[in-house]
């Protein structure tokens, strides 16, 4: 690891609401290397989103700052490029204009028109879109559209790649199959990454280390967990390894803690008991045989937290 | 070829047409048939129902011009005034040969001699005096774009500029165009003075009426349409350091096309129906003249052709409206919107 890329030192701040200030983020301090990928884990309305829209420059923290290559932050720019969860192309512009309305605003006047032609055409390639650089952000799926984010990012050729949720709204096989392209195409670039997750096998897979947050108001660090598996990561052969099961169940134990925690003092627990008490309250069907102990799989998806619930209750 | 009509009537947005394109195509009769009744089927029987209705209530009224015309009188004074169109302009071009005629025996005289050409002022025909609205109406609302689209982007994008100019534009939305019309009136014989004039100013005061009219539904729509662009859009433009220019012209002019074609198009209507009643109001040019004229007239045909120039400001106030849905259909980007 080298001395410190990318700094975020005593980061605080709040927000003006009706019943005054409203402190999100407290005193939040990391030290981040050149090619250093990280993950942010923690529970929703935690602030995880807010450190990241501080080191994009989206938001002015209340004190502290962010400190990139020795340069302080204070508005976004193509440095800090970043991958939205909900895609954020322009739907009226072809795969290939979006990724070359950032190249023409990035490489103005470093690159002739072919040579950003080919830079397009290479980033596109590199996240396996090629095919369909000519479609509109309607005309593909959800994973091509992340896809696209995700080479515009690149091709700006950021310092500091960050990606909010990037892949939380797909479906668990795409989700796989992206997070696969991402692990190679970090492999090849060794880019600078702040992600941002709710997937705790995600976290792991992914990362070099895990920042672990904690509950809001006022949120902060939490612990910070350093993934100390070998690269290349192969998923398969990590689910057989202990180490592996060791950090996933690491960051589960830190995310079941606060999430009792949570439920003792915000009003999210009422959603939480509420959940729960439906799900007692069932009354047996008529017609259906009164034993005990047969099986049955209730999932309950609550959106904002699915990583943290036991995901089977029987 | 059968292709390109078909494609043609669904850009037009003309389905009422699309039984009639299919013949051209291999489908069979119960298909067509069954089109037909449905798409063509329908609105005739309800046009014809309308007709019939008009007809036996308007012969039990009677006025003091005589019975309320059906329709069968309105259809006789159309081709009346298609046939008055076609002799006036006979009329003048007899009378521009004539002049020339005269012009050349003078010029054979004496080739010295100063010739005048002097123009036809003949009175205006009704197809005359629709394409004297249609010009207005076509004048009023551009500039009136013109204006509306670029403060709407700026309200849109400033709050400060839309604190600052909604209460001025909440004030003069409301105001009725009778209300502008004497202010234009006398502010326009004031300032637009010239011995020879590019436009008559009866047609800017009705152009400008129709344009104060038209501003309104525009700005307060591009307004919200640019107010209300998805959040992560203006991210991307941030995080890409877009330029202003580059800004409004890549994301926030497409992104509000839907809602400032909503607006437009509002605009093109009340447009329309203000200028009717101004032309009424001002004896300024136009079809609201003509059904003015008419109505002063008082001859047994003037109910029937006043019927003609209202039939026909209907029919063209929603051409103008079809001609808006195609021009937002050519640049609208979202293939799935439904444009209606």
């Amino acid at each position: 690891m080298q001395s410190s890329h990318l700094v975020i030192s005593h980061v605080s701040i709040e927000f003006p609401t009706r019943n005054g200030p409203f402190k999100a983020l407290d005193s939040v301090n990391l030290d981040i290397a050149k090619g250093e990928f990280v993950s942010l884990i923690g529970h929703s309305g935690c602030g995880k989103s807010t450190v990241l829209n501080i080191v994009a420059g989206l938001h002015q923290a209340t004190e502290g700052g962010v400190i990139l290559n020795g340069k302080e932050v204070n508005q976004p720019g193509p440095d800090r490029a970043v991958v939205f969860q909900n895609h954020s192309l322009l739907p009226w512009l072809t795969a290939y204009e979006n990724v070359a309305l950032a190249v023409k605003q990035v490489f103005k006047g470093k690159k002739n028109k072919h040579e950003m032609d080919d830079w397009i055409r290479h980033n596109l390639a590199l996240v396996h879109m090629e095919h369909a650089m000519d479609k509109r952000p309607a005309e593909i799926s959800g994973g091509m559209k992340q896809r696209v984010g995700i080479a515009r990012a690149l091709a700006m050729e950021p310092e500091v790649l960050l990606m909010d949720e990037p892949f939380g709204a797909l479906d668990a096989l795409t989700r796989a199959h992206m997070q696969d392209s991402l692990l190679e195409i970090q492999s090849r670039l060794c880019n600078t990454v702040i992600m941002i997750t709710h997937d705790v096998d995600e976290a792991v897979l992914l990362s070099d280390r895990i920042v672990m947050m904690t509950n809001g108001p006022a949120a902060t660090i939490g612990e910070i967990l350093a993934i100390e598996l070998p690269r290349p990561r192969d998923r398969l052969e990590l689910a057989e390894d202990t180490r592996y099961n060791h950090y996933r169940a690491e960051v589960v134990r830190f995310l079941h803690e606060r999430h009792g925690k949570m439920s003792s003092t915000t009003p999210q627990r009422n959603t939480s008991l509420k959940a729960h008490a439906t799900v007692q309250s069932i009354p047996p069907r008529q017609g259906l045989p009164k034993t005990s102990g047969v099986k049955c799989d209730i999932r309950i998806n609550v959106s904002d937290s699915a990583a943290d619930l036991p995901r089977n209750i029987a | 070829m059968t292709i390109n009509i078909l494609t043609l009537t669904r850009e037009w947005r003309l389905q009422v047409l699309a039984p009639l394109t299919r013949l051209f195509q291999k489908e069979t009769r119960d298909d067509q048939i069954k089109s037909f009744i449905s798409l063509a089927g329908v609105p005739l029987l309800a046009i014809i129902a309308f007709l019939l209705l008009w007809g036996g209530a308007a012969s039990h009224i009677d006025t003091s011009l005589g019975k309320v015309p059906g329709p069968v009188k309105v259809w006789e004074q159309t081709l009346q005034l298609v046939e008055e169109h076609i002799q006036e302009r006979a009329k003048e071009q007899g009378f521009y040969q004539r002049q020339e005629q005269r012009n050349q025996k003078i010029l054979e005289d004496n080739p010295e001699a100063e010739v005048k050409i002097r123009p036809y002022t003949g009175k205006p025909t009704f197809f005359d005096q629709v394409w004297t609205s249609i010009l207005t109406v076509l004048t009023g609302f551009i500039v009136a774009s013109f204006v509306a689209i670029p403060v709407g982007i700026v309200c849109g994008l400033s709050t400060v500029l839309y604190r600052a100019l909604n209460p001025l534009i909440q004030i003069f939305k409301p105001i009725s165009p009778l209300a502008w019309l004497p202010i234009v009136t006398m502010i326009v014989s004031a300032v637009y003075i010239s011995d020879d004039p590019l436009f008559a100013k009866s047609y800017v005061t009705s152009a400008i009426t129709v344009t104060l009219c038209c501003i309104w539904p525009t700005i307060i729509n591009t307004t919200v349409g640019v107010a209300t662009i998805d959040n992560d859009l203006i991210n991307v433009s941030k995080v890409l350091r877009l330029n202003w220019l580059t800004n409004v012209y890549r994301i926030v002019l497409p992104s509000s096309i839907p809602m400032m074609f909503a607006g437009l198009r509002v605009s093109l209507g009340i447009g329309w129906m203000v200028l009717i009643a101004a032309e009424m109001l001002a004896q300024n040019p136009g079809l609201g003249k003509f059904v003015w004229d008419e109505f002063q007239n008082g001859s047994s045909d003037s109910m029937a052709r006043i019927m003609v120039a209202v039939l026909a400001i209907g029919i063209i106030g929603f051409v103008l409206d079809r001609l808006m849905l195609m021009l937002q259909k050519m640049v609208t980007w979202d293939p799935q919107a439904i444009i209606r």
